[in-house]
């Protein structure tokens, strides 16, 4: 029983409790507030996981910029609202299958590779530091680096397109 | 955990704190003041002498303010919007180094609260989550005007980010390092503002934009919309906002000083260390001035030519500005000779009067 335990069980809980007052808040802003909430407490484990680079980024990413987004568009379409009935009748059951299969398999996984997550314990050290990370994503994982670059490019220049003015159609 | 450590930091975080809520204080005195003297007035001068006690005046009354909350608010949110605005401002200062390490009771101590290697992604990540104050507040006081100011405010935080992250590229690649202390140490020699001068500039604008300061204080354009997002907020909920405003600004002008106008180096700095925060003061002050300056000068921009800004002239000068940095830091390894950093300076300016010649009939008039 370490501090480390003791702040991760705590985290955790917070994590969970958000997750589900996400999922059960009548009231959209609420959710996506929770979901800010949910993001941040990631953020912090990454932090634990001495990742300080990936941490912050998550908080800018995901917290910052597109929650700000999906805020911008919940207030701006006045949906604040939901109804109770889901649209479909097939989508409770079926996510509450998916996600059932999820935990079993998680659950699985943790007890029979227990002793076995051998990467773990060599990644930490200064394996968050920003130089390390840039080295391995402009020497190792360069392909992949430069995929996503392309992907990002295309994606923003569909937006564009998609917004064109009058004058260009 | 080392109790000393521990009793450091907490003496440097309550001193952080202080200075900020007394910085607040005085700053909207100084803004007074000058903006009297620009539009030739006296300003306040009846509390004590000079009016040195008009900030105590103005808090003593706000306090007994009558606090409102609309019926039909969210009660909830409504309460904790100020202080979610306030919270940011306030630790946003925390990796900034106001001064070298000092000799105090046989410890050395650093004049920062946390020295952290990611320290201008921690910036960034406090800077987009400020945002969520002024949002909440419009959304949750159940008011059209409110809502538009939040919404509007949102919308222009969003876009001006991208331009401040892009800015903040310049002194990261000139140091090779995303840690505040040593990027101020990289710039013993020179300032980066002279190998960024159009970094500088469009770091100062946005972040002109991200403090909603005029001329970019649309979410709280008192023709359009009375008050904008803090409408129906008094009392100390009201100062809450208004503190998190002047707070910013002194967060944003230490910013900029310690990426662009070399933090707390100055002449004899190294012999004195205690010279470091006052140099740093006295830019931070410097850079004040120039905020109620603008105030001053500049009418507000329109809604829509305030994007049109951000977005067709701002974001393509930070995107230029990134990409010509990278290559004068190429050139400059290329032929292992640090003369060729000027480059940067002469290519981003050249780019710069591109830009703008080019773009010229695209904000002021013009089609849109």
């Amino acid at each position: 029983m370490n501090a480390d335990f003791v702040l991760f069980g705590g985290l955790a809980i917070v994590t969970v409790l958000s997750a589900l007052g996400m999922l059960f808040s009548r009231n959209a802003v609420y959710s996506a507030l929770y979901l800010i909430f949910n993001f941040s407490t990631v953020a912090v484990f990454y932090l634990m996981l001495s990742a300080p680079f990936i941490a912050l980024a998550q908080i800018t990413v995901y917290a910052g910029a597109i929650m700000v987004l999906f805020l911008f568009v919940i207030m701006l379409l006045g949906a604040e609202q939901t109804g109770r009935t889901p649209p479909t009748w097939w989508m409770q059951p079926l996510a509450l299958t998916l996600a059932a299969i999820l935990i079993l398999e998680g659950i699985y996984l943790i007890f029979t590779h227990r002793t076995s997550f051998p990467a773990l314990q060599q990644t930490l050290g200064d394996f968050g530091d920003p130089l390390q990370i840039g080295e391995l994503m402009f020497s190792n994982y360069l392909l992949a680096f430069e995929a996503v670059a392309l992907l990002l490019l295309v994606a923003v220049i569909g937006a564009i397109f998609l917004s064109r003015g009058r004058k260009f159609r | 955990m080392d109790w000393a450590l521990l009793t450091e930091w907490t003496i440097k975080s309550l001193a952080l704190i202080l200075a900020l809520l007394g910085g607040f204080a005085y700053l909207t005195l100084f803004e007074r003041k000058v903006l009297a003297r620009f539009q030739v007035r006296i300003g306040p001068n009846r509390a004590g002498p000079f009016g040195i006690l008009q900030p105590v005046a103005d808090g003593i009354k706000l306090i007994f303010k009558e606090e409102l909350i609309p019926a039909k608010a969210d009660k909830i949110i409504f309460i904790l919007a100020p202080i979610i605005t306030v919270v940011p401002a306030l630790v946003i200062m925390a990796v900034v180094p106001f001064g070298p390490a000092i000799q105090l009771f046989g410890r050395t101590i650093s004049l920062q609260i946390v020295e952290l290697n990611v320290g201008v992604l921690y910036i960034m990540a406090i800077a987009s989550i400020s945002v969520y104050g002024i949002v909440l507040a419009g959304w949750s006081s159940n008011n059209k005007y409110a809502t538009l100011g939040g919404i509007r405010s949102s919308a222009q935080m969003i876009s001006y980010e991208l331009a401040l992250g892009l800015a903040f590229t310049g002194p990261i690649l000139l140091t090779s390092s995303l840690s505040l202390s040593e990027i101020v140490e990289a710039q013993r020699g020179i300032w980066f503002v002279l190998y960024q001068p159009v970094g500088a500039f469009i770091f100062w604008i946005s972040t002109l934009a991200e403090v909603n300061r005029a001329p970019f204080d649309m979410p709280e354009a008192e023709q359009e919309l009375t008050a904008g997002y803090h409408t129906e907020y008094s009392g100390m909920k009201f100062a809450l906002f208004f503190m998190a405003e002047y707070i910013k600004m002194i967060a944003v002008s230490a910013i900029a000083v310690t990426l662009f106008f070399g933090g707390y180096r100055g002449p004899f700095v190294d012999q004195v260390p205690l010279l470091g925060p006052i140099y740093f003061l006295l830019k931070v002050v410097g850079f004040l001035f120039l905020m109620v300056w603008v105030r001053a000068t500049l009418p507000r921009i329109r809604y829509d030519r305030l994007m049109a800004f951000g977005w067709k002239i701002l974001f393509s000068l930070a995107l230029g500005n990134a990409m010509l940095t990278a290559l004068g830091i190429l050139l400059a390894d290329a032929f292992q000779n640090p003369i060729w950093l000027w480059s940067i300076p002469l290519m981003t300016i050249a780019f710069f009067l591109l830009v703008v010649y080019w773009m010229r009939g695209s904000i002021a008039g013009g089609n849109r």
